[in-house]
């Protein structure tokens, strides 16, 4: 067959230069107030805490705490816009002021990914290719809808709901205010939203968008804080609607907290999705996919496909591509443009990557990552592929919310579809094939909210998005997502 | 899948009909159109600034196959081109030449005089270039014809019709005759590609199973496109046929090179084939034997690029040489 491959590397190697994204565009204040009836105020306590990059726990900004009274006077304002302008206003009207916030979102997206990424320690690739693009998305599609409620519920007049308390998480810090606020504001209602406390700093640079676009004051409020100042929001009487992105068992509080009370409730909790990988997949695509799954955004993403399930007949072959495909990610500095993989987003989620990883080694899975110089400040994980995991095992069931993925096998669809299903959650799920009767087989028996075929972690604001069992309640996203907000 | 399955023995096998060829090449992994898109357009973001860049250049320099194949090429156009080829930037003796010119057959001698002693290739294509419409006695006699001309490589066309019809072993055994008629009186042989013609075999999936069909069939490179036809090379058409030859070597140990053709006309193109040559086939691949760029006006472009480079401005069209 003619000539040979060179059995010694003679070739030389492709280095990528360092090319970091410029931090200039960003104007990082050294300490914020909190957010209260569109304007930045001082904490009545003067409480406060430090938000630090991940990537160096170089620290960013002094935040202000909000504790009971500066929540009360958060609701009050949301209150008062409420019953005052927004609720009066029309939906065309709305839809402009929500217009205008994409429009802004879009021409500050640099300024936006660029704290993102210092804040949050997610690859500047990622959160300006995706998280802002898709935020400003949520925004544009919402407001298509503020002036066409009745056209979404024929035969009903939708109605607001009043003031709604959110609560969201650090894994897409603006992506989910963006999931919060673009359809509570579009149905007519006010927010009082408290980003999560390792990762504030979009949600008040958004704040600050929001008196560019003149919003009316009150509109959106934004308390920062941590569990406490979460439990305040929720806990307030004067709230109609409690939404809440983050894990099961906070989310279960949550729905203690609300019971018996009027309030309206939507969770979106942990999950621990399956990506079903079938022996007549395009395997090439495929692994480009589990790798999606697991090591997007470190894995910090409730629909990630932490549990491969791949056929026997081919589980050597996909493994052995995942693992030289995994060889190629580049982790490290979330600055750099080429990275692809950034920093875990706190010290407590290293932790617990940490303790469920040991975890794993110890009850018998083979633990694998490919050779990464990581970084000897900040908090960091190499991507982690854990085989001959059992359906018995932690790492098999527990969400670990980091770039570590169990692989199990499987011989026959039913059992794919059997072990898939056998997880309290249920968020999400891939199937793989290039059989499309396979497919739609097997998605049908899939208790997961979002079945992706042939992809995967493809978010769009056109499409809901939401949980089976105690993976949550409620759908985000598309028509769907109007109905958590309207009467 | 047949990959894992496949030994070096197996493969021998797979030629041994029609029915075989076919069951083999049907049997390779499909290739999402999407997920291959969408990885070719990920790896086209890559950052590749200073250092790396000015390696990259260099590096795209030297694997661009300096193309000209035109009705309207004479003699003249050859060694206008091929004296381009040793020298393409004449104000700087570290700019390195490129891997070959690509003519058609009878202009092979030309280019050979030209560039003798450079260390600069003769390509020709052949096997009645670009639509391979002939039988195959005149591909041969074509191929012949260049090869005693000096031709170092020959670049050849495969049979789409009878590709697209399922005659897969048709397509074969006429690439293993051009292969054949590739052979020097001395015993040498000079380089094949093996051009698919992409852009009419359209699905991924028809680019990755001509792509094995021309490995097995002995092919030295596989190549994207004529030129001729749009669309041509595509960074997901590279992406497909680097796979392809990055699962050929681990099934067989033998390398084979790749080659996109027409379309690639800048700098920032050339290096994100390179980025995915990179992550993709690996680093083995990033050598002009391994890997080239069928092109004209691309390399102007890296010329520019080179010069921006070192020093800091850049010049314009009139600043690099035409041909």
């Amino acid at each position: 067959m003619g000539g040979t491959a060179p059995l010694d590397r003679t070739s030389p190697v492709f280095d990528y230069a360092p090319a970091p994204e410029s931090r200039s565009v960003v104007d990082l204040r050294s300490s914020y107030g909190l957010f209260i009836d569109g304007q930045f105020v001082e904490p009545v306590a003067g409480g406060s805490f430090k938000t630090i990059s991940p990537a160096t726990e170089e620290v960013l900004a002094e935040v202000a705490e909000a504790d009971e009274a500066d929540v009360d006077l958060a609701v009050r304002a949301a209150r008062r816009a409420y019953t005052r302008t927004w609720s009066r206003m029309s939906g065309r009207e709305r839809g402009k002021y929500l217009f205008r916030i994409a429009r802004i979102l879009q021409e500050r997206s640099r300024e936006l990914a660029v704290l993102e990424t210092l804040d949050n320690g997610k690859p500047i690739r990622e959160s300006r290719d995706v998280d802002v693009p898709l935020a400003a998305a949520h925004f544009f599609y919402y407001a298509g809808w503020a002036d066409k409620l009745r056209y979404a519920f024929p035969g009903r007049d939708p109605r607001p709901l009043g003031v709604a308390g959110q609560v969201i998480p650090w894994n897409f810090p603006l992506l989910m205010l963006a999931w919060k606020i673009a359809p509570a504001l579009a149905c007519g209602n006010t927010v009082v939203l408290k980003p999560a406390e390792t990762t504030p700093l979009s949600a008040l640079l958004f704040a600050e968008i929001c008196r560019q676009a003149d919003l009316p004051p009150g509109v959106v409020n934004i308390v920062t804080g941590a569990g406490d100042t979460g439990r305040a929001v929720v806990a307030h009487p004067d709230v109609d609607k409690v939404a809440f992105t983050g894990s099961t068992d906070v989310g279960r509080q949550i729905a203690r907290a609300v019971a018996g009370t009027e309030k309206r409730l939507t969770l979106e909790l942990g999950g621990k999705a399956a990506n079903i990988v079938f022996d007549d997949a395009p395997v090439d695509q495929a692994v480009e996919g589990i790798v999606d799954g697991i090591f997007f955004n470190q894995g910090h993403v409730c629909c990630a496909g932490s549990r491969l399930l791949v056929q026997e007949s081919v589980a050597d072959e996909v493994l052995e591509r995942l693992k030289r495909r995994m060889s190629t990610l580049r982790v490290g500095d979330p600055m750099d443009k080429n990275t692809d993989v950034g920093a875990i987003n706190s010290a407590e989620q290293l932790a617990k990557i940490r303790e469920l990883s040991d975890i794993g080694e110890q009850e018998g899975a083979d633990r694998w990552s490919p050779p990464c110089d990581l970084p000897s400040q900040g908090f960091w994980f190499p991507p982690t592929v854990f085989t001959g995991v059992s359906q018995a095992h932690r790492i098999a069931r527990e969400e670990i919310f980091g770039p570590v993925l169990s692989v199990l096998t499987f011989r026959t669809p039913a059992e794919a579809v059997e072990k898939a299903n056998n997880t309290p959650y249920g968020l999400s799920a891939g199937v793989w094939s290039d059989k499309g009767s396979r497919i739609l087989w097997t998605a049908d028996r899939l208790r997961a909210g979002v079945v992706w075929a042939n992809t995967f972690n493809k978010l769009d604001p056109t499409s809901p998005f939401g949980g089976y069992k105690e993976s949550g309640y409620g759908r985000e996203g598309g028509r769907h997502g109007l109905e958590g907000y309207l009467r | 899948m047949p990959l894992a399955a496949s030994t070096p023995h197996d493969l021998a096998e797979v030629a041994a009909s029609d029915a075989a060829l076919r069951r083999f090449l049907h049997g390779l992994p499909g290739v999402d159109q999407v997920g291959a898109e969408a990885r070719a357009a990920m790896l086209g973001t890559r950052s590749i600034k200073t250092s790396s860049k000015a390696f990259a250049l260099d590096l795209a320099v030297r694997m661009v196959d300096l193309t000209t194949l035109e009705g309207q090429d004479t003699a003249g156009k050859v060694r206008a081109l091929a004296s381009k080829a040793m020298r393409p930037d004449p104000t700087d003796p570290a700019c390195p030449p490129v891997a070959a010119v690509c003519v058609y057959p009878d202009l092979v001698t030309v280019a050979k005089e030209t560039v003798r002693g450079s260390g600069v290739q003769v390509a020709s294509v052949a096997t009645a270039f670009p639509s391979g419409r002939a039988s195959l006695e005149v591909k041969l006699a074509d191929v012949r014809a260049a090869v005693a001309s000096g031709a170092d490589e020959v670049d050849m066309v495969i049979d789409r019709g009878a590709f697209l019809t399922g005659r897969y072993l048709q397509v074969f055994e006429e690439i293993e005759a051009v292969l054949a008629a590739c052979s020097r009186e001395d015993g040498s042989r000079a380089h094949l590609k093996v051009i698919l013609e992409t852009g009419e075999l359209q699905t991924y999936d028809s680019v990755r199973r001509a792509s094995w069909l021309a490995m097995l069939a002995g092919g030295d490179f596989i190549k994207t496109s004529t030129g001729k036809v749009s669309p041509a090379a595509t960074l997901p058409v590279a992406l497909v046929m680097l796979e392809a030859v990055r699962d050929f070597r681990e099934a067989t140990g033998r390398m084979v090179g790749v080659k996109p053709a027409g379309g690639i006309r800048t700098a920032k193109d050339a290096i994100k084939h390179l980025v995915v040559v990179n992550e993709v086939a690996g680093p083995d691949w990033l050598d002009p034997a391994w890997f080239r760029f069928g092109a004209s006006s691309l390399l102007n472009d890296l010329l520019m690029q080179r010069t921006k480079q070192r020093t800091g401005r850049y010049s314009g069209p009139d600043y690099v040489t035409l041909d």
